[in-house]
């Protein structure tokens, strides 16, 4: 037995040192991008390359927080669609989760097997024709093409994952709060949300980020610079500034920090499989 | 009329809950037919006109379709390209996110800060991700070949070889596979310790272990993780417009891209509406034999199928 334990333990330890090792791999790049964003070019391009800058200095994040690049109106431009986004996502996603996972309705299954059915449609099939749409409503330019899809039902993956953690919850709950005379929404509003907090946040910090790296919409939907989002602003410049690396840099790193941090907040609720496959 | 006289007959408590389920559904089934119907009719009926957003529609029949097939010098190119890095990517980034959950799964101590570390590559926005790896990848001053040269190695063209274009790609689709690590972890952490030490104590390997019962139980997860990431590498598509354009040579001119140029470049609508049927025709047959082959050998803890 004694034997056994031993072998475990070493087993294990091999284990966690192919894991570290993998970490390594993961974080490297981070690294390197950190590494580069200090750099001026003399020394990114020097051979063999350096790992460290020998005087690291912060004038590539002075040119993307004030110099050409106005980071910090893209970043407002793009909270502009996170916001209503995040909010209209959250809340029509939930609903229909609650209608679909405990209301008896006329035609729920059929509606349902629609719903999920749209998640096996590829993006380029919708995208022309809603570009096409709202070209004639004469929308394009404006964020109401990014916004308004977002309250009509926030996307079938969400609404999926949080039915099936609606599905999860005892049904007696609402049975008890039914006999006591509430309604349909107070047991929406007052016992499914907030038992279903954790997937919540996890719908709300998916849905952040995606809005927040979102490059495909604003690409497809703006045309004009001063509306452009963070996303899109970086890859245009990252065109037009092509030869300047560490500037480019530092750009990659005040996009990706907000992410990062928003993720490390949530990440409690956010690296459960669980929640993110919606299986239980 | 039928269906009136069917709701009279409904109790008042039933008919409420039916109307509260339109409420509450309403949004999403309104998005349904405005943000899905809507759209896959107009794409549909696009894709039989020439439209080129300044002429007027004119019906053309099946001559996008014919025409794409039979003509389109890239056509068959982009399906290659998307067919050879969707299966690379699936396999490998499968197989990865595999070995490291079942790594993670032995260690209970450390397995949160690892747990988040291999996710934080998944988090870095597709521009910041793409610029990054455009930097490593570079041939002349990038990372990847000085630790090639470091090692003594030829140096490799990466996204600027024909061949290694595609590779390269997946490589960086590798590095950011948290998503389907953190679900295979899940699925892990359903299968009952008692069948794996019932399996040890008949003295089977850890190989037995794995395939006897870690693998059934995980085949649910698994057969998720393929599909979606099937599904999603089918769509690949800022790699090309932020790193490759498409290039060398159109090597890496995906589906997704070259509709993107057709559509947003020449202005052909109904060429691209057509293409971008012939995506979804290409997604939904190769799910359906992705079911076919694998359905019946997932295996579910209560029976069902």
């Amino acid at each position: 037995m004694k034997q056994v334990s031993k072998n475990d333990r070493r087993i294990r330890r091999i284990c966690t040192a192919i894991l570290v090792l993998g970490s390594a791999v993961c974080l490297f790049p981070f690294f390197w991008l950190i590494r580069t964003s200090l750099m001026d070019l003399r020394e990114i391009y020097r051979q063999p390359p350096l790992m460290w800058s020998e005087s690291p200095h912060a004038e590539n994040y002075g040119e993307i927080f004030s110099g050409e690049f106005p980071f910090f109106k893209y970043a407002l431009n793009t909270m502009k669609i996170l916001v209503p986004v995040t909010v209209g996502t959250v809340l029509t996603s939930s609903m229909a989760a609650y209608a679909f996972a405990r209301l008896r309705f006329a035609g729920k299954k059929l509606w349902f097997t629609l719903c999920l059915a749209t998640m096996m449609l590829p993006g380029a099939v919708t995208m022309i024709p809603g570009f096409i749409i709202w070209n004639e409503l004469g929308l394009i330019n404006t964020y109401w093409p990014l916004i308004i899809p977002s309250f009509f039902g926030g996307g079938a993956f969400n609404i999926f994952l949080l039915r099936q953690f609606i599905m999860g919850i005892p049904r007696e709950l609402d049975d008890a709060a039914y006999i006591e005379g509430a309604s349909f929404f107070w047991v929406y509003w007052r016992i499914i949300l907030p038992l279903i907090r954790p997937a919540l946040v996890v719908v709300t910090v998916f849905t952040a980020l995606g809005c927040w790296n979102d490059f495909m919409g604003p690409l497809i939907m703006l045309y004009d610079p001063n509306k452009y989002t963070l996303a899109l602003a970086m890859q245009q410049f990252s065109g037009s500034y092509g030869s300047n690396l560490g500037v480019i840099m530092a750009g990659a790193v005040a996009t990706t920090v907000p992410a990062v941090l928003l993720f490390l907040f949530c990440q409690r609720y956010f690296v459960n499989g669980r929640i993110l496959s919606g299986m239980k | 009329m039928a269906k009136q006289r069917k709701n009279t007959h409904l109790s008042g408590r039933a008919r409420r809950e039916n109307l509260a389920g339109y409420l509450f559904a309403g949004p999403a089934l309104l998005g349904l037919l405005l943000f899905a119907l809507l759209p896959i009719l107009v794409s549909l009926a696009a894709s039989l006109t020439d439209w080129n957003m300044l002429t007027d529609w004119t019906f053309v029949g099946l001559g996008n379709y014919r025409s794409l097939l039979t003509e389109d010098y890239y056509f068959w190119g982009s399906v290659k390209a998307t067919l050879y890095y969707a299966v690379l990517s699936v396999i490998s980034s499968n197989l990865v996110a595999l070995t490291v959950a079942l790594l993670l799964n032995t260690d209970t101590r450390l397995q949160g800060i690892f747990r988040t570390i291999y996710y934080l590559p998944t988090i870095v926005p597709a521009v910041a991700q793409a610029l990054l790896w455009g930097w490593l990848f570079n041939v002349d001053y990038g990372l990847f070949n000085n630790i090639l040269s470091a090692l003594g190695l030829p140096p490799c063209d990466w996204l600027a070889g024909e061949s290694t274009v595609i590779p390269s790609l997946v490589l960086m689709s590798v590095w950011s596979c948290g998503g389907s690590i953190v679900i295979y972890l899940s699925g892990l952490q359903s299968v009952p310790p008692e069948l794996l030490e019932a399996v040890a104590i008949d003295g089977g390997g850890a190989w037995a272990r794995f395939r006897t019962v870690t693998l059934p139980y995980l085949s649910p997860v698994l057969f998720f993780n393929v599909l979606m990431s099937m599904i999603g590498s089918l769509q690949v598509f800022t790699q090309a417009m932020m790193m490759t354009g498409g290039g060398p040579n159109g090597k890496s001119l995906f589906f997704s891209y070259y509709l993107y140029l057709k559509a947003f470049t020449d202005n052909q609508m109904g060429y691209a509406c057509a293409m971008a049927w012939m995506l979804f025709l290409l997604i939904v047959v190769l799910s359906a034999l992705f079911f076919r082959v694998f359905k019946s050998r997932v295996f579910y803890e209560s029976g069902q199928s």
